[in-house]
């Protein structure tokens, strides 16, 4: 099903009021509000592939080092085949304020929360790979609700959450160019129609670079932005991981580090997922759309989720969660749209080097947290020198690449303190 | 059969006995004329007749998922560019990978009109064993020739290949007086599945490396009684005969790549710093370098993920068109070729020959044990695929020009000192003894022809 025609069905005909007339060349730029509403049919049709995967024989090794193991994936497939319920994740979803506005073509999905107190700072937040919108929930609370959660009116923010392009409830591009930079210019028109004249974004992940090209065009009312997948590798250490060479000499301890973690990383192949979506989307689409487990491995191949159980031990990580993001993948039939943002991107290049990530263009203020289970530490001298603009650098003791999802109140706590000068110059 | 004799002579003669089980004798009644304790001492040397055969439960359910494949939209690109075949590098365009244009032909076909039992039928004709080699059931293909004095030849398929790739070259080998060749040209034919594909069995442990793989054949060989023989091989075949070739046991007189390994250290240097061609090569040199420099940096993401991650593919195993798509695109030229067949305007592979294979992989649910080999490789890969790798003994190689690199000749001779025969063709990819079984069976031949007597 091409998701147009799924949107249509999802959004109880509101799509259908507000399609602009064909013969008008100027963009509709009506909000119009959405609700999740999937048909069972889709929902059988899951378990009944769920119930007859065909499954390979268990990896020759131990551990991780082939991908992901039989014995972790199978239970976990069997789980979402048998008692996971998606509509939990669908009233999770329409319980909050959802909308649909076209941007540059391209239908784009946003959660948007207001918040009660006045002043609020609108915030734009962006999801990544192989995230969603539903990695950023939990902090829906604690960012427009401070009170509730340990934090004053003053820490407020208005929350905007849209579905990158490909992604989730959003469109997906007939066309080549949805580029980082596109994905940014269509944010600043979607915080601008929302009448939104002073705001800050945010990222991880795929996030991170879209927050980067906003700070980059530095589009009017952009106040700042704040990441937590920084691109601060400078370019001598760029190359030399390039090259698999050895740690320089003279590195600092958290430099070296630093360096050690992405050059093992590299060894490792933690991206070669990356390499086949920059270079191959649509041939690894095919497996992916047409096959459950198949589409839940490669997820949970991103190393984000290398140290996750999946199971019920850890309820910060549980399967159900972790369910609900694949799952909007499946019924949305996004792995192979959401993997194009790779081979937008280019093969080659690597989101967190400084110098293909441009940061020396970032004139605005620019806010980072480094977790400490993120795929490596972005060092301060590092830092410093990728973003002439610093403002905020923090390091904490929690969270990994997902850290909106796994430590919704320290990362929120995080966003408060990163924007807070940013409020006080108004 | 006099009992008296050592072990060592009984099993010679058990060998001898069970290697021509082809002519008809099961494996179990040459096993009864032993004393049952040698018999169960040696059982794993035994050679036994395989016979082929799917359940047709399994071709039913396969056409019910395939009738039931969800689509992914179409790409963003054209790919026009990735229809030409036999061109240079520098003309590919932008690729998103295999189009949903020709998956949905290939799958229209494949769920409706393809018939698997042809090509059931043309493995279960042939003779068909299985032998345990270190501690792995290997298939294999052997067919003699009719001739005295037909020289063995062992050949090794690749990914994502099989036993299949090399059907066509079969009777040109062991039957050349009907194919344009004399009786002094024939070979004796021995095709092995390698571990995790195909008949063969599915290595439950690791090491199973191009190396490792090489020594089973060697054991084989000896197993079937060939004191002097040759091997041959393209893809992953050619890195195992190139293994063989240097561990060069003397009943390997010499072999034939059509994938050779030529690259000179200097290159492999230039190649990996991602710089232009040097200044001092000549055209074809200039021409290889730029085909590898645009294989490494366009073409090896599916590599990549089988070198680092195999296991991670269950869409493979799972969906019919997952492996399809996952199986087309090897490299942009085979791709194209590929693809054209489903066009309708064939080029060497017919669609049932594409369809076969892929059906092979299915049936057999070998597509993560087969990418195990990139993994294997990685963890002991002392040279890049393509390298030179230091063969002393006689070596004939030949050039396709659709091969991911057209190795030159100036490369080809520093790289096997003795070489025996170095031919380039006029039209040939990745495939060559399933494309161009003519140019193919023509090309070993000259290869070998000082062997033969």
């Amino acid at each position: 099903m091409r998701l147009d025609q799924l949107a249509a069905v999802l959004a109880f005909g509101l799509c259908i009021l507000s399609a602009p007339a064909s013969a008008n060349p100027v963009e509709d730029r009506s909000i119009r509000p959405f609700k999740v509403s999937v048909p069972q049919a889709p929902l059988d049709d899951l378990r009944s592939r769920i119930a007859r995967t065909r499954w390979p024989d268990r990896e020759t090794v131990d551990d991780q080092s082939q991908g992901i193991q039989l014995a972790k994936i199978r239970p976990l497939v069997e789980y979402w085949g048998t008692a996971y319920d998606w509509r939990t994740a669908e009233a999770k979803l329409n319980s909050l304020p959802q909308f649909m506005t076209t941007i540059d073509g391209v239908d784009i999905y946003f959660i948007h929360v207001r918040s009660k107190h006045p002043h609020a700072l609108p915030l734009i937040m962006t999801h990544g790979w192989p995230g969603s919108v539903l990695e950023l929930l939990k902090t829906v609370g604690p960012l427009t609700d401070p009170t509730a959660h340990g934090g004053s009116p003053e820490d407020a923010f208005d929350l905007v959450l849209p579905s990158l392009p490909g992604f989730g409830f959003s469109g997906k591009p007939t066309d080549t160019g949805w580029d980082t930079d596109r994905i940014a210019r269509a944010w600043a028109e979607l915080m601008k129609r929302l009448g939104y004249t002073e705001y800050v974004a945010q990222g991880g992940d795929w996030g991170s670079p879209v927050s980067n090209a906003m700070g980059r065009l530095a589009p009017a009312g952009l106040l700042g932005i704040h990441v937590n997948l920084p691109a601060v590798v400078p370019p001598e250490i760029a190359a030399v991981l390039a090259a698999g060479g050895p740690a320089p000499a003279r590195l600092m301890d958290k430099e070296r580090a630093a360096f050690d973690a992405l050059s093992m990383a590299a060894k490792m192949g933690n991206r070669s997922y990356a390499t086949m979506m920059g270079t191959r989307p649509q041939t690894i689409g095919y497996a992916i759309n047409d096959s459950p487990a198949g589409l839940a491995a490669w997820m949970l191949g991103h190393p984000g989720f290398s140290g996750w159980t999946y199971d019920k031990s850890d309820p910060e990580k549980s399967p159900d969660e972790v369910l609900d993001d694949i799952t909007l993948y499946w019924l949305t039939n996004t792995a192979t749209s959401s993997g194009r943002i790779y081979w937008e991107y280019g093969g080659g290049r690597s989101p967190v080097f400084a110098d293909p990530e441009k940061t020396n263009e970032i004139s605005v203020p620019v806010a980072i947290t480094v977790f400490p289970g993120e795929g490596y530490q972005a060092p301060e001298t590092w830092a410093r020198r990728a973003y002439p603009n610093l403002i905020y650098f923090h390091e904490v003791d929690k969270g990994g690449h997902f850290a909106a999802w796994e430590q919704p109140e320290l990362f929120s706590a995080e966003l408060r303190a990163a924007f807070r000068p940013l409020r006080q110059t108004k | 059969m006099d009992t008296t004799r050592t072990s060592e002579a009984i099993d010679q003669d058990r060998r001898r006995l069970l290697g021509t089980a082809a002519a008809g004798i099961a494996a179990a009644g040459a096993a009864s004329l032993l004393p049952s304790q040698l018999a169960a001492a040696s059982t794993s040397d035994a050679i036994r007749p395989f016979t082929v055969s799917f359940p047709k439960e399994e071709i039913n359910e396969l056409r019910r998922r395939i009738a039931a494949t969800r689509w992914p939209e179409r790409e963003l690109v054209s790919d026009e560019a990735s229809r030409r075949i036999w061109s240079t590098p520098a003309t590919v365009g932008p690729t998103q990978g295999v189009q949903l244009a020709t998956m949905q032909k290939l799958m229209q076909y494949w769920g409706t009109d393809y018939d698997w039992s042809k090509c059931e039928a043309q493995l279960k004709a042939l003779p068909n064993f299985v032998t345990e080699i270190d501690g792995l059931d290997i298939h294999f293909i052997h067919v003699k020739s009719k001739h005295q004095g037909a020289l063995p030849v062992i050949i090794t398929h690749g990914w994502p290949g099989s036993v299949i790739e090399l059907l066509k070259i079969i009777d040109p080998f062991t039957n050349p007086a009907a194919h344009g060749g004399t009786e002094a040209e024939a070979f004796d034919v021995v095709i092995p599945s390698m571990p995790g594909y195909g008949f063969s069995g599915k290595p439950t442990e690791t090491g199973w490396d191009p190396g490792r793989i090489a020594r089973a054949w060697i054991v084989l060989m000896k197993r079937l009684g060939y004191d002097r023989y040759v091997a041959q091989g393209g893809d992953w075949g050619a890195l195992i005969t190139e293994q063989m070739a240097l561990i060069a046991p003397p009943q390997l007189v010499a072999i034939h790549t059509n994938m050779p390994g030529t690259i000179p250290p200097e290159i492999v240097k230039a190649l990996a710093s991602g710089g232009p061609p040097p200044a001092d090569l000549g055209p074809d040199e200039k021409r290889a370098y730029q085909q590898v420099a645009f294989f490494y940096k366009n073409g090896l993401g599916y590599a990549n993920e089988m070198a680092l991650r195999p296991q991670t593919l269950y869409g493979i195993v799972d969906s019919p068109a997952g492996l399809a798509a996952w199986i087309l695109d090897h490299d942009a030229d085979s791709y194209a070729l590929i693809a054209r067949s489903f066009d309708g305007e064939p080029e060497g592979l017919t669609r049932d020959d594409i369809l076969d294979n892929i059906t092979f992989y299915w049936l057999t649910n070998t597509a993560i044990s087969s990418a195990r080999l990139y993994w294997e490789h990685t963890q002991t890969a002392k040279a890049g695929f393509f390298d030179a790798k230091g063969i002393t003994i006689p070596v004939g190689a030949t050039a396709n020009p659709s091969e991911i690199y057209t190795a030159p000749k100036s490369w080809t001779e520093r790289a096997f000192p003795k070489l025996l025969h170095y031919g380039r063709t006029d039209k040939g990819c990745h495939f060559a003894a399933w494309e161009q079984p003519k140019s193919f069976t023509e090309e070993v031949r000259a290869t070998f022809k000082t062997l033969q007597t």
